[in-house]
């Protein structure tokens, strides 16, 4: 542990630190452009710049490893004129049109400024030029003001994995591009809008729309995919502006994908502000009493069925819970994949090693599951854990930015695995730490009972499961889900039985909470009762709807695949006349003559821990006892394929937004077209 | 004046060939297998003795910078990487070598190699030296045949192999860090030191980047010993060294030399003398375009070797000296060299990207004239702010340039800016 000297401030740092970060351990910070503590050190702009004893030119403190007995001055006049001299090189090709620039007030360089500035400007030359490059559609480019730190270039290789960003050109006609006019389609490419620290690379679907001395920050969480991505909501009004990433070590360190990011603006289209009920046929608005009417009207003694969608807090769900068994059914399911976990052992649908877990293991067997798209951001640790051990895939063959062995898409392929065969079987046996991810195409599999039972065992007999190691997990793509798990949401037969039911007549009436991935023409015969945010698939064949708010516009808890437990705020309030989703449940049990026990949010919350005392561990990660899930059976031939076709259109959010379904055509499918000229037809 | 049998390269100037055959009549590769006998120790003990510091330009003592290499592998395997990629302005001495003599460097490759426990030479050469790559690789093929290289090298036991690469034109890739990056099929760019390539070097291997001047010269200090080399020269300046004389003499030429040899002398001998006379020189860049030019009044009695250069503020590089008589126009001269810089700045860090275009678009002012009188100070404060603020040495290298002309000539810019005010006030 070498000791160093830093402005007479004495600090002791571990190995391998470097200098920046004795500077900054010693409480001194230190400027920088190109340094992140997540990249690799590249060294290049120069900003870092101390002054070392015994050397004779000063030192990029970020690419310097801190010795023992170094002095280090970080403010001396030498200091002090190279940081200087770095600046003013760093903006004689900057256009200063920061009027006009995105970045503007949340500016590395605007605050460098305000520090290292020399006098008046010097430069008398023209300045530099730089044509605008395509990244894509969410990435807007101003490359004449790139100062070339190359963040956006490491970040693209070492941690998306999709190296599709370099610099072409020498000397002052460098230039930061793309490959050969390509898109950087990368599911985490709006990161490197955070990263630039100049106005460079900015928000594309966001560009002019508000500065950030406007914006009403709140602290909050995704709901996007099921790791709920810590995220800072940027709110301006009653308009939720952009959404921008928090700093959790052991979620989502500091990244977000694209969707968390930039389906923003699906808050504002598509939105179910007024109650509507179907009369004649068609669904005509309505008041909120001519709904419950509606409902109180047709349930009275029929037999009903609720299905809970992948956006839903655990207060609604628990409402949705405690209201049916008030009307006396039991049948209530979230797993609209149709998934066949079970409820009674939380252990066997937890992401159990933890999402930071994946960083100890050194082997992974990836069964149904495609990380890149069900959790993007999850994904970048898969990319860390391959390059300490192997990951091998039963599935679809797909690029996850890091190679894979391909075992097959057959259940056949696991039971091999089970029975020690093959390559693979023997890195896992070898292995210290290996995990098992089961995707939502294992789980959902026809035979997704067995699929877990083989999955079970093979952890067993890897040695995935011992003390402080339990390597068994699941990949959940639905925010809700692990939540509504928790609370019970399952009924024997699961949602298909429901549905079944529906269309068969067995079931009368389907209290539908925002569940939109299903095969909707089956409830067509039943009384639907769709409670949701969006005017998504789900109100098509609704009979009454009552319009809730999406998740910035409610207090909420969720619970992300890992079982940690996540409150979020209200950001803003939601439109019209939509309502927080556990009141609506409470006004309409109170219609209906089954009030619920709870008055306000605290009650509530105080009622569902006690009868689920996980849920009050929050931002905690859970230890479950390992036990016995599963199904025995026999093998068949179906595939096993991987569920999320494409990621941009995998909730109501992201199908109404408008960036979405424009990443949707430039990356999914079609091949990417890039800006129109005018002269391309 | 260094005496016929002191000389190392006697086949500088190709009037024999360049093949094995001839190479040892020259006394090449006599007794390499005895030479390696006498074990690593050995080798680096007189390598160190002979004084020898590099000959790429920086002077770093070379049997000190063999010695940095690991004694004890960690499983990784060892390096070494020949440095042909002479692409300093007015150098030619490495093309000289490769052309005329390249046996000499590659049995350099071999005992350097194995006093640096390597298992390979990567010869990275100069992409423009088609015809010297063309010669290597054919002296390469002969030494191969010939038992001297390769699964045992002149029958010592030792694996070694040699390989050629070519690079693509890049001044940059001169630099030692660039170079491996460029070695690794990377874009030329210096890496961040440390760490050294003697720890991380090509393919992430302990590596050492020698000049092949410094390779060429070694097996015959080690034939002749330590005290030999150390004898020639001046202390701490020792052995023999080829000087590149360009510009304005009467005899453009290469020569090797004894280090600490007059400027003066060297030049009269040598290369005929400056066009014109003496008395008609202006200044001299004494060692390659990146350092500081040096007036006639220096050039005088100033020795040619590291350290007598270096107490004139300037330096030997890489020995090319390039003269310029009275007709020069220095601006020009040294606003050509800004541009070159510029050119070839690879644009990875702040000081030299923008500063080397700066630079040298205020340069190209001075030229006509067409510059504000406090544009100077203006310039030689940019100048400093890019010295010794860079990752690699370009940036200094941009920068001694301008500052060697204001140093010794800054009168005459002065003059010609006055002169190009006083034009435009008179139309």
């Amino acid at each position: 542990m070498p000791t160093l000297n830093i402005d007479g401030i004495e600090v002791e740092v571990e190995n391998g630190s470097t200098v920046l970060q004795a500077c900054e351990a010693a409480g001194i910070e230190i400027p920088r452009f190109c340094y992140h503590e997540r990249l690799s050190i590249s060294g290049n702009c120069r900003m870092c710049l101390v002054e070392m004893e015994k050397a004779p030119k000063l030192i990029a403190s970020c690419a310097m490893p801190a010795g023992d007995g170094m002095v280090i001055h970080t403010n001396s006049d030498k200091v002090r004129r190279g940081r200087e001299g770095v600046l003013e090189f760093t903006l004689i090709n900057h256009p200063l049109d920061c009027p006009v620039c995105d970045q503007g007030g949340e500016c590395d360089l605007q605050d460098q400024y305000l520090y290292y500035s020399g006098d008046d400007a010097r430069y008398t030359e023209a300045r530099r030029v730089v044509s605008k490059e395509d990244f894509g559609p969410l990435v807007k480019t101003m490359m004449t003001r790139c100062i070339h730190c190359t963040r956006c270039v490491r970040f693209s290789e070492e941690i998306a994995g999709v190296p599709a960003l370099g610099g072409i050109g020498r000397g002052d006609h460098l230039e930061i591009t793309t490959y050969m006019e390509q898109p950087f389609a990368s599911e985490l490419s709006g990161n490197v809008v955070d990263l630039c620290p100049v106005g460079a690379l900015t928000n594309k679907p966001y560009a002019f729309s508000a500065r950030p001395w406007e914006l009403k920050s709140t602290e909050t969480f995704d709901v996007h995919d099921a790791m709920g991505s810590s995220i800072r909501a940027d709110a301006r009004g009653r308009e939720v502006m952009r959404f921008l990433p928090r700093v959790h070590e052991d979620v989502n360190e500091e990244w977000i994908s694209d969707k968390t990011r930039q389906a923003v603006d699906g808050l504002k289209y598509n939105r179910l502000d007024t109650p509507y009920v179907r009369r004649d046929g068609t669904l005509q608005p309505a008041s909120w009493d001519e709904a419950f009417d509606a409902i109180a009207d047709n349930i009275k003694g029929k037999k009903m069925a609720a299905l809970v969608g992948d956006l839903c807090d655990l207060e609604s769900m628990y409402a949705l819970k405690g209201l049916m068994t008030a009307l006396g059914s039991e049948a209530i399911d979230c797993r609209q994949d149709g998934a066949k976990y079970g409820g009674k052992h939380r252990v066997g649908y937890l992401f159990n090693s933890g999402i930071a877990g994946i960083d100890e293991a050194d082997a992974c067997l990836l069964v149904g599951s495609n990380p890149r798209k069900e959790a993007p951001v999850l994904n970048i640790r898969l990319r860390y854990l391959s390059k300490r051990g192997p990951i091998a895939s039963v599935g679809d063959v797909e690029n996850l930015t890091y190679p894979v062995q391909h075992l097959g898409n057959t259940v056949k392929a696991l039971e091999n695995i089970l029975a020690g065969k093959g390559d693979f079987a023997k890195a896992l046996k070898a292995a210290k730490n290996p995990m098992i991810i089961l995707g939502s195409g294992a789980a959902s599999h026809k035979d997704g009972a067995y699929i877990l039972k083989l999955a079970h065992d093979i952890a067993d007999k890897f040695g995935m499961v011992r003390d402080g190691w339990n390597g068994f997990n699941i990949l959940h793509h639905a925010a809700s889900r692990v939540g509504a798990m928790d609370l019970g949401l399952v009924t024997d037969g699961g949602v298909d039985g429901i549905l079944d039911g529906a269309a068969s007549g067995e079931i009368d009436v389907v209290f539908n909470m925002g569940a939109d991935e299903i095969d909707l023409g089956r409830l067509e015969k039943a009384f639907v009762i769709y409670q949701g945010s969006h005017g998504d698939a789900g109100v098509k064949y609704a009979d009454v709807i009552l319009p809730g708010v999406a998740y910035t516009e409610k207090p909420g808890t969720y619970v992300n695949m890992e079982g940690r437990v996540q409150m979020a705020p209200r950001v803003i309030f939601g439109p019209g006349d939509a309502r927080e989703d556990w009141t609506i449940l409470r006004a309409l049990s109170e219609r209906l003559g089954h009030v619920l026990p709870y008055d306000n949010l605290a009650e509530l919350r105080a009622k569902m821990i006690a009868d689920h005392p996980a849920l009050a561990a929050v931002d905690q990660l859970p230890e479950e006892p390992w036990a016995d899930f599963g199904v025995a059976g026999k093998a068949s031939d179906v595939p096993i394929t991987n569920l999320i076709g494409d990621f941009y259109q995998t909730n109501p959010i992201a199908r109404s937004s408008k960036v979405m379904a424009e990443c949707s055509t430039a990356y999914v499918g079609a091949k990417f077209v890039a800006e129109a000229t005018g002269t391309n037809g | 004046m260094l005496a016929d049998k002191d000389r190392i390269f006697t086949n500088l100037y190709g009037y024999q060939s360049y093949g094995l055959d001839a190479a040892k009549k020259r006394g090449d590769w006599d007794g390499t297998k005895q030479i390696l006998e006498k074990g690593i120790d050995w080798i680096i003990g007189e390598m160190k003795s002979s004084g020898l510091r590099g000959r790429g330009g920086a002077g770093f003592p070379t049997g000190l910078k063999w010695s940095f290499m690991p004694k004890e592998s960690d499983g990784r395997p060892q390096y070494l990487v020949v440095n042909a990629d002479e692409g300093e302005p007015g150098t030619c001495k490495d093309r000289e070598i490769m052309r005329h003599d390249p046996h000499k460097l590659i049995e350099g490759c071999l005992v350097a190699g194995f006093a640096m426990r390597a298992c390979a030479a990567y010869i990275y050469i100069r992409g423009e030296f088609v015809h010297e790559a063309d010669v290597l690789d054919a002296a390469i093929q002969e030494a191969y045949a010939d038992g001297l290289i390769g699964d045992n090298a002149c029958g010592s036991g030792y694996k070694f192999d040699v390989y050629v690469h070519r690079g693509a034109g890049a001044y940059i890739c001169g630099e030692e860090t660039a170079l491996i990056e460029s070695l690794e099929g990377k874009k030329g760019q210096p890496r961040l030191k440390p760490p050294f390539p003697a720890n991380v070097g090509l393919y992430g291997c302990p590596s050492t980047v020698n000049n092949v001047e410094s390779i060429a010269v070694a097996p015959t200090i080690l034939r002749r010993g330590g005290a030999w080399f150390a004898g020639l020269g001046r202390e701490n300046n020792t052995g023999t060294k080829l000087f590149c004389i360009s510009g304005h003499v009467n005899n453009p030429c290469n020569v090797e030399e004894e280090m600490g040899i007059p400027l003066k002398e060297l030049i009269e001998k040598h290369a005929g003398g400056v066009r014109g006379g003496w008395d008609n020189l202006l200044a001299i860049i004494p060692g390659g375009s990146s350092v500081h030019m040096l007036p006639k009044s220096i050039c005088d009695a100033v020795l040619m070797d590291f350290d007598s250069l270096r107490a004139e503020g300037s330096g030997l590089g890489t020995a090319a000296v390039i003269v310029m008589d009275k007709s020069t126009d220095l601006v020009r001269a040294i606003a050509r060299l800004s541009a070159f810089y510029a050119h070839e700045s690879c644009g990875q860090c702040t000081p030299c990207r923008e500063g080397t275009g700066w630079m040298s678009r205020v340069m190209q002012r001075m030229v006509t004239g067409e510059a504000e009188m406090e544009e100077i100070d203006m310039l030689l404060d940019v100048t400093k702010k890019v010295e010794g603020h860079t990752i690699c040495a370009l940036g200094d290298a941009a920068a001694w340039p301008i500052q060697g002309l204001f140093r010794h000539f800054r009168p005459e810019v002065e003059q010609r800016i006055l002169n190009y005010k006083k034009s435009r006030n008179a139309a």
